[in-house]
């Protein structure tokens, strides 16, 4: 024992551990302190909070879980775009050699399970910011950033389900995306998309409508498939990453998590 | 006896509800243990000769025959042809003459959540939430002896959603057990709850091991959510072959029912962004300054009230019956109902401008001639359809300012005109979907206002 001690000793005691972590281990109330302010990682929170800021019972965790979902899905999703290639030739066999081939292929069921779990933490997460009334001032902003991180997360999983390229996928994304053709002046179905129209020609086709901005294409095809997964894996991953380091630093900025006045 | 395509029971099917049954065994057995060592006792009807019976033996009776039950899963798996417990044919006629149509079951979401509301105090105790967990679980473990029901819940997709209702249940139960006792606490002039015992304390350790245990936590559950369900995987895509019913991936399948009632533009398009928009004007429209930072109903029972209605009658309700319910040519169908390709629906549906015209006024509908000028066609069609067009016009324009006048007053007067309009139109966009359901069902009301040759349809 005494002499595990004392390696454990050494390694903290290094040139090395100590150019990493610039501060004693966090074992007195000073270097507990200290800790919190010269990690990068604990930067995010504060040094002390009120105790029914961290209370399970009160915040549900919610927000922190989806965050840790994110998290999750960012590292399998990355290790998936390894194998993965979003063409009609290759998409759909290459999921089929992650279930029957690839060592690891449990990938992609973490990376769906965790999409599908994201979704419903972030509705809890603001069914409890609802229910402690934590939008209300001075929180309003924080909550308007969180309904768009609501959207954005529907939104990867939205692009995510196409990927597989199977009948599943298709005709999900199909009937999710043919309401894009019924948008008022802007789809080619659309009430009102007959006024635009220039010298008699109608400017709104179903070769230029809101659905095709969105496919690609004039239905779910190649073009569909590629617009897709750069979506999922790195527009809207990077909207969501940015809106959310302004969700905590606004956490923090309105007075850490809501209690009574 | 010839042979059952679709065998209720199966080996593997009794084998794996008993491990659904030993999860209820060890649940109330812990329950139990909890109850005896709360001592708690409960009064026997004098009819049963009164007297005073320690709560911990009820649950110990139940615990005992859940032991039961599990352990006839596990022993008599091997001849399914023989195995008893099941759910009875007339319970399964019985709830799916219900289910299988779209009034009953929101009428009973509607009613659901109006009770849940009303008994707020009992519900949420923790016996009764106990009851409901049970209730529950022994619901879906007896339902899982059913064929169909096993088809449509046993999907893998479908698994979370399973998961959610339990969850989302459980949540909503824990928010009227807290609010209880802050209402409680309030109307006895104490602070709430979290104003007391909130001293600081250090985030390393206390915060910063829960999230790590959290992390784990997820992590493992992850792991073996990963490996005990494969993620699906159909048939390679074909533009072809459309599948019958097409569904939107689960969490739109709430937008996806409201196109039986309305239109793409207005379910899949204005409806959603006036979600959106909504959502993020609720901060601005709420002038109550109470209940900011703890959990209470009656402080806020307005906005708890209207908020949780479209969570969860509508949002909730409408997607467990977007995917449990629809089959089919988007038929509904009961959760112990064959998916029948050919089950008809009686569909005849009528516009409110036929309604006017034909019926009403028992003249022809005001059509325009092929020879008619542009202008000449955009009147007729107002004409046509301007009984529909005023009501909905007095709907969106009228009505706020009714409310306004009679039981609003207070809000209006609080909140100023633009944000009285802003909250009172979305309110009544929300209950626009109801309304057209009730309209749907009790007149076979098609369209308020019909211009299909404008895609313009209410
Ligand atoms: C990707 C999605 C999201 C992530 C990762 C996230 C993360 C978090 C975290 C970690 C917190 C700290 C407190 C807690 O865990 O409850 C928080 C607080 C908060 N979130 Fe989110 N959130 C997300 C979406 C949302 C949504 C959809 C809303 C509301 C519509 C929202 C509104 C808020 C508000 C108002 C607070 C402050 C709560 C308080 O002070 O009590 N967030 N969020």
């Amino acid at each position: 024992m005494g002499s595990l001690m004392s390696v454990g000793d050494y390694i903290r005691e290094s040139q090395i551990w100590k150019s990493v972590f610039r501060h004693p281990a966090p074992y007195d109330r000073r270097n507990r302190v200290v800790v919190m302010l010269t990690n990068f990682f604990l930067h995010l929170h504060p040094v002390s909070i009120k105790q029914n800021g961290i209370a399970l019972s009160y915040t549900w965790c919610m927000g922190g879980i989806t965050f840790f979902l994110f998290l999750a899905e960012t590292i399998t999703g990355v290790l998936l775009m390894f194998y993965y290639r979003p063409t009609l030739e290759w998409a759909f066999n290459d999921i089929l050699a992650l279930r029957d081939v690839t060592t690891l292929g449990v990938m992609r069921e973490i990376h769906r399970w965790g999409a599908h779990a994201m979704v419903i933490t972030v509705w809890l997460h603001m069914y409890r910011v609802f229910l402690t009334g934590s939008y209300k001032p001075p929180r309003e902003f924080n909550w308007v950033v969180g309904v768009i991180l609501l959207k954005l997360t529907l939104l990867l999983s939205f692009t995510g389900y196409l990927l597989p390229w199977d009948q599943l996928a298709i005709w999900a994304i199909t009937v999710g995306s043919n309401m894009a053709r019924a948008t008022p002046f802007l789809g080619h179905e659309g009430p009102g998309f007959q006024f635009l129209n220039v010298g008699g020609y109608d400017l709104i086709t179903n070769a230029s409508d809101a659905r095709f901005l969105l496919l690609g294409s004039k239905f779910v095809g190649e073009e569909t498939l590629n617009r897709f997964y750069i979506l999922h894996c790195v527009a809207i991953p990077l909207a969501a990453a940015g809106l959310i380091a302004i969700h905590f630093w606004r956490v923090r900025k309105d007075g850490g998590i809501s209690q009574p006045l | 006896m010839s042979l059952d395509p679709h065998p209720n029971l199966t080996s593997s099917v009794i084998f794996g509800l008993g491990w659904l049954y030993l999860i209820q065994f060890v649940m109330n057995f812990a329950w139990t243990w909890r109850s005896l060592k709360k001592g708690t006792h409960h009064r026997v009807p004098k009819f049963f000769g009164g007297g005073e019976v320690p709560v911990a033996m009820w649950w110990g009776m139940y615990t005992a025959l859940l032991s039961m039950v599990m352990i006839a899963h596990f022993t008599g798996f091997s001849s399914p042809e023989r195995f008893l417990i099941q759910l009875p044919g007339w319970f399964k006629f019985f709830v799916d003459s219900f289910i299988a149509d779209a009034k009953w079951y929101f009428g009973f979401c509607v009613g659901a959540f109006g009770l849940m509301i009303w008994f707020r105090r009992v519900l949420a105790t923790e016996t009764a939430g106990w009851l409901m967990l049970n209730g529950g679980v022994l619901f879906l473990t007896l339902s899982l002896t059913d064929w169909d029901f096993r088809q449509i819940v046993g999907k893998p997709d479908n698994v979370p959603i399973v998961a959610m209702l339990f969850i989302v249940g459980y949540f909503t139960w824990l928010y009227f057990n807290r609010s209880n006792e802050n209402d409680d606490r309030i109307e006895a002039g104490l602070p709430p709850k979290e104003a007391e015992d909130n001293e600081k304390v250090l985030v390393w350790p206390d915060l910063v091991y829960t999230e790590l245990i959290c992390m784990i936590a997820v992590t493992a559950f992850l792991f073996f959510w990963g490996v005990a369900l494969q993620a699906p995987l159909e048939e390679p895509a074909s533009a072809v072959k459309t599948p019958n019913p097409s569904k939107a991936p689960w969490y739109f399948l709430g937008l996806q029912e409201m196109l039986v009632y309305y239109d793409p533009w207005l379910a899949g398009v204005v409806f959603p962004s006036v979600i959106l928009g909504g959502m993020m004007a609720i901060p601005y429209i709420d002038f109550n300054k109470r209940g900011n930072g703890y959990y209470t109903f009656n402080e806020r029972k307005f906005a708890v009230s209207v908020f949780m209605f479209g969570f969860l009658p509508l949002w909730v309700g409408m997607i467990v019956l977007g995917t449990f319910l629809r089959g089919p040519n988007w038929n509904i169908f009961g959760i112990y109902e064959y998916w029948d390709v050919h089950k008809l629906e009686a569909l005849n549906n009528v516009n409110l401008s036929e309604y006017f015209w034909l019926y009403g006024l028992n003249t022809a509908m005001p059509t325009p001639a092929s020879t008619d000028s542009g202008m000449r066609i955009l009147g007729m069609i107002l004409l046509r359809e301007s009984p529909g067009i005023l009501l909905t016009l007095g709907y969106l324009i009228a009505m706020p300012s009714i409310m306004a006048m009679t039981f609003l007053k207070q809000y209006a007067f609080r909140m100023g005109f633009i944000r009285f309009m802003v909250f009172s139109n979305l309110i009544l966009m929300m209950a626009a979907l109801p309304i057209k359901m009730l309209l749907r069902w009790a007149f076979n009301l098609k369209y308020l206002v019909a211009v299909p040759e404008y895609f313009f349809n209410i």
